[in-house]
């Protein structure tokens, strides 16, 4: 049997964070006790109507504009008829048939090659609400808060035939959307959700295999091990001979594998028709114009812009673009002074630990940086004329933090800089030697390690402001003297 | 004297801004004339004589104070129970919704009771606005005022039934296929169908969401010109409710039809209709050409599809706008182990046989494989009858036909079939497809005594000329004026 090659298109739900629900006026804002962000509209109540939040409109323009879709002059929102009791109405208002965006594409990048892979659709609807099991004996409850809150359906073409290509495309997506500014991206907290399509065909034919959707993954991990998994246990089943079903299997992100929810046979009807309660959205050439005016320099262009300008790797472009707020952090630092590329160390360093560490960026836009750019540019600056050297530096980001000091007004205040006269550093050089013989003698033996040693300790008793490239050559001499 | 409950809705509001009469007074008559007859009629399924009371004496105050009460500051009216009113139940004649209190007003309510109205009690109605007699009403049985053996006509038959029976000044109804201007036609009142967008659906609870619309029914057509201009307009709760300024709709009513081209769609006047209905309708027609208008024949070509169109659209939003009765946050609930088997006994026992008939009808024509042959038919069988209509009324400033192919029937006597039911609205169907005004007005009485119902349809947004033609044809003959037996 030939190489069997996979085919996955990927279905991203993004909660969009605009101030209130897609059709009422109630925050969308998340968390908050259950069933207090809620009014007659958001569950349900009789005779109640839809009201569409032109900000939503607005922001799924962004988003297609920023995808190269085109945007619909005349679409319609549409009913999905299901019951559930998350579902308040029984229905979901989405779109269908006339989607707001079509056709577009998204480049991504994959080990340094570009992919491009197509976008079908991005469609608005509402999001239902939360069922709550087991906290209350065997009685379930449901949780309103996130009924209405808008979601944009972002479906691509099953266009990547690798797990690398599915997580570039997922990262490409969540930044485009950061970058706009309309939706946090937080897969944890299922802001930013995804489903997989995934099939296998003999590698160079056309026709596409058994399609399986794959849902409940929470986090990119999951996404790449599910469809990795998939991928394996299709790929399997057609060498044993089998023959696949189209369905619908959850990952199992404890036992790591996907398991069957429900076959096609048992597939819903969701029997759509357009929403009588909603007019067709009709959007001006004008509208879309005045949206692409607004959109900010989105991620790719910004990596080269990178490259060009401050002449960093691809790879260090690539992960300072990835948000826009670690960009914009990266060029204030530039523009406080800091050379491009010590910048680039540090923030990739040092300040990302710490965001990731302190879980930062969980935020759309960090806020709370340790410290501000221009603070981690001064430290770079001081580092690069070797006023102080890089570990008294780390040491002071915490010093720094909280408040608007100068690095250099702190190094100098407390007298931080590090010791490079020679002359200074001369008496503890020759004490370090006269209180290790065992380890001078090691060092003539021939062990040059041990240099480090004795380094250090003339480090520990200038109290860590000796440099220490000027100390291993005082060293050297008096050892060989 | 006149009794203050026989009084029109206009005089009773200008006698209370004269205070001759105080809106407290004006409403102990209501309850008092509803205590008397409506044992007999069954028009209201909840009274709120408290709270009538209290906003009477609002009324009063602010009259005492100087203030404008209001166009119909103090005037009692009646509101259908598929309409929403806050902290008063609103059932939709259902079991269902039984017990359901809303905790906010639709907006046609908000804007009676901004207008000085004072709302004494909720309607009967078939259940979820689904039927022409009222006899789908889960909680009660309406009779007609002038024979307590027949229908009111439906599914507003507790809003007709209660303004023939002087239970109140006006009252609202709606009207999905019919349902404002049969029972209007059955009972001998006026009742308008507005535009559709004409009035905001905010708070109406849902049967078919493109056809629903909410209509006045009073005893006098200048009165149902006077309500309308109270709750017609702009509402930001529904996107589906016209941006379209409200004309004075009582000065439209200049008593002249004189030069109006009146079209009289030769599909309406059929075989098989009562003889006394097309004899009645037929004078009115004379009538309104002796009072100057020019009446010619038109043809409406798709009519005999009006029926198997509105079947399927109305059934199909129906079977979604339903969906939410499923015992989980309001309304009734069959309490069950498993979720499925609550959903399947709570509406079970919360529906009746017609809400279910239309719900299984609705969800079978939107169903994958079957949508294009029903759903997507519909609609387009729907665009022709509109422009059936566009066509007839590009040369007739209005057209004119009876509302119904006969008078009130006898209750029980169409229960058993409902296609026989169905036919009922063969005539004003069609009106709400194509989302245009209609009024109806009684234009005589048949051999038994029987209100007989004009409908007059107009352009759309034309409810100004449907109502001229309404209130000339009143001024020029005596039928309003004859009161339904005490």
């Amino acid at each position: 049997m030939s190489a069997l090659e996979p085919v996955i298109g990927l279905e991203v739900h993004a909660e969009l964070l605009t101030r209130s629900k897609i059709f009422c006026a109630c925050t969308a804002e998340f968390g908050g006790p259950p069933n207090t962000n809620v009014c007659p509209v958001c569950t349900g109540m009789p005779g109640v109507l839809p009201v569409l939040n032109r900000r939503v409109v607005e922001f799924a323009i962004r988003a297609g504009l920023a995808t190269h879709c085109t945007t619909a002059p005349r679409s319609r929102f549409a009913r999905k008829n299901y019951f559930y009791p998350d579902l308040p109405k029984g229905y979901q208002i989405s779109m269908y048939e006339l989607p707001l965006c079509t056709g577009g594409h998204l480049d991504v990048l994959v080990d340094g090659q570009a992919k491009r892979v197509g976008l079908t659709r991005i469609h608005m609807e509402e999001d239902t609400g939360k069922n709550i099991h087991d906290a209350h004996g065997d009685a379930s409850l449901v949780d309103f808060n996130r009924s209405g809150v808008p979601l944009l359906e972002i479906v691509s073409e099953p266009d990547m035939r690798s797990v690398a290509e599915a997580g570039a495309y997922l990262r490409t997506l969540r930044s485009i959307l950061q970058y706009l500014e309309i939706c946090d991206g937080n897969m944890e907290e299922g802001s930013f959700r995804c489903d997989a399509n995934v099939s296998v065909r003999p590698a160079g034919t056309t026709a596409l295999g058994t399609k399986v959707e794959i849902k409940n993954m929470n986090s990119f991990r999951a996404v790449e091990k599910a469809i990795a998994y998939e991928i394996e246990r299709q790929s399997d089943a057609l060498a044993r001979g089998e023959r696949l079903v189209q369905e619908t299997r959850l990952w199992d992100a404890e036992r790591e594998e996907t398991r069957s929810m429900r076959s096609k046979e048992h597939a819903h009807d969701y029997r759509y028709f357009p929403e009588p309660d909603l007019l067709p959205l009709v959007v001006e050439r004008a509208w879309v114009d005045e949206i692409r005016a607004t959109l900010p320099e989105l991620p790719a262009a910004r990596r080269e812009r990178f490259v060009r300008d401050h002449q960093l790797s691809p790879y260090d472009a690539d992960v300072l673009t990835q948000r826009k707020d670690v960009a914009d952090y990266f060029e204030a630092g530039v523009a406080a002074g800091a050379a491009p590329k010590e910048m680039a160390n540090w923030v990739m360093t040092e300040l990302l630990r710490v965001v990731r560490d302190e879980k930062l960026d969980r935020a759309l836009v960090i806020r709370n940086w340790p410290v501000t750019a221009a603070q981690l540019a001064g430290l770079a600056k001081l580092v690069d004329a070797g006023t102080i050297n890089r570990n008294t530096a780390k040491g002071l980001i915490p010093r720094l933090r909280g408040t608007d000091r100068d690095p250099a007004e702190l190094v100098a205040a407390e007298g931080l800089a590090q010791v490079s006269d020679r002359g200074a550093l001369d008496a503890a050089v020759e004490d370090v030697i006269a209180r290790h013989p065992a380890q001078v003698a090691e060092f003539h033996a021939g062990k040059e390690r041990v240099l480090g040693f004795l380094v250090g300790q003339v480090m520990k008793a200038t109290g860590g402001k000796a440099n220490p490239q000027v100390v291993g050559e005082l060293l050297r001499k008096a050892l060989a003297g | 004297m006149t009794a203050l409950h026989a009084l029109s809705l206009r005089e009773a509001a200008a006698r209370v801004r004269r205070r001759e009469v105080s809106a407290t007074e004006l409403v102990r008559d209501a309850f008092a004339r509803i205590a008397a007859v409506d044992g007999r009629v069954g028009a209201f399924l909840t009274l709120d004589e408290a709270g009538a009371l209290a906003t009477a004496a609002a009324v009063d105050r602010r009259v005492a104070a100087g203030e404008d009460p209001g166009p119909l500051g103090g005037v009692p009216i009646g509101v259908k129970d598929i309409i929403c009113t806050a902290g008063l139940r609103t059932t939709a004649g259902s079991r269902i919704l039984e017990r359901f209190v809303p905790s906010y007003d639709a907006t046609v309510t908000a804007r009676l009771r901004r207008a000085g109205a004072v709302i004494v009690g909720k309607l009967n109605c078939d259940e979820f606005a689904m039927g022409s007699s009222t006899e789908n009403s889960a909680l009660g049985t309406t009779r007609n005022p002038w024979d307590g053996a027949r229908v009111p006509g439906g599914s507003s038959g507790g809003s007709g039934a209660a303004v023939a029976a002087h239970e109140c000044h006006a009252a609202l109804g709606t009207d999905t296929g019919g349902s404002v201007r049969l029972p209007a036609a059955f009972c001998g009142v006026a009742g308008l169908k507005p535009t559709y967008g004409r009035v905001s659906r905010y708070g109406v609870i849902a049967y078919a969401s493109s056809l629903d619309q909410v209509g006045p029914i009073a005893r006098e057509v200048a009165d149902v010109a006077v309500v309308l201009e109270a709750i017609a307009g702009h509402d930001p709760a529904d996107s589906t409710a016209s941006p379209r300024p409200v004309p004075s709709y009582a000065a439209a009513l200049d008593g002249s039809v004189r030069g109006l081209r009146l079209g009289l769609p030769r599909e309406y006047l059929v075989e098989g209709m009562q003889p006394d209905v097309e004899r009645g309708v037929r004078a009115a027609v004379a009538e309104l050409e002796r009072l100057g208008a020019a009446v010619e024949p038109v043809s409406l070509p798709h009519t005999e599809y009006a029926i198997a169109t509105y079947y399927l659209i109305a059934t199909a939003e129906a079977s979604s706008n339903l969906a939410r009765y499923d015992g989980i946050r309001y309304g009734l609930r069959e309490p069950r182990p498993a979720l499925t088997e609550m959903y399947e006994a709570t509406r079970a026992a919360g529906f009746g046989a017609e809400v279910k008939r239309r719900i299984m009808l609705g969800t079978y024509a939107l169903s994958a494989g079957y949508y294009d042959a029903y759903y997507l038919k519909a609609q387009q069988v729907r665009t022709l009858i509109r422009r059936d209509f566009q066509q007839a009324l590009a040369r007739c400033d209005a057209l004119v036909t009876p509302v119904a192919p006969t008078t009130a029937f006898r209750l029980g006597e169409k229960t058993a079939d409902p296609l026989t039911m169905y036919l009922s609205d063969i005539f004003t169907i069609s009106v709400n497809l194509a989302g245009l005004p209609a009024l109806a007005l009684p234009c005589g009485f048949d051999g038994a005594g029987l209100p007989i119902g004009l409908q007059v349809i107009g352009r759309p947004f034309d409810e100004a000329t449907v109502l001229r033609i309404g209130h000339a044809y009143e001024q020029a003959t005596e039928w309003h004026h004859r009161s339904a037996p005490p």
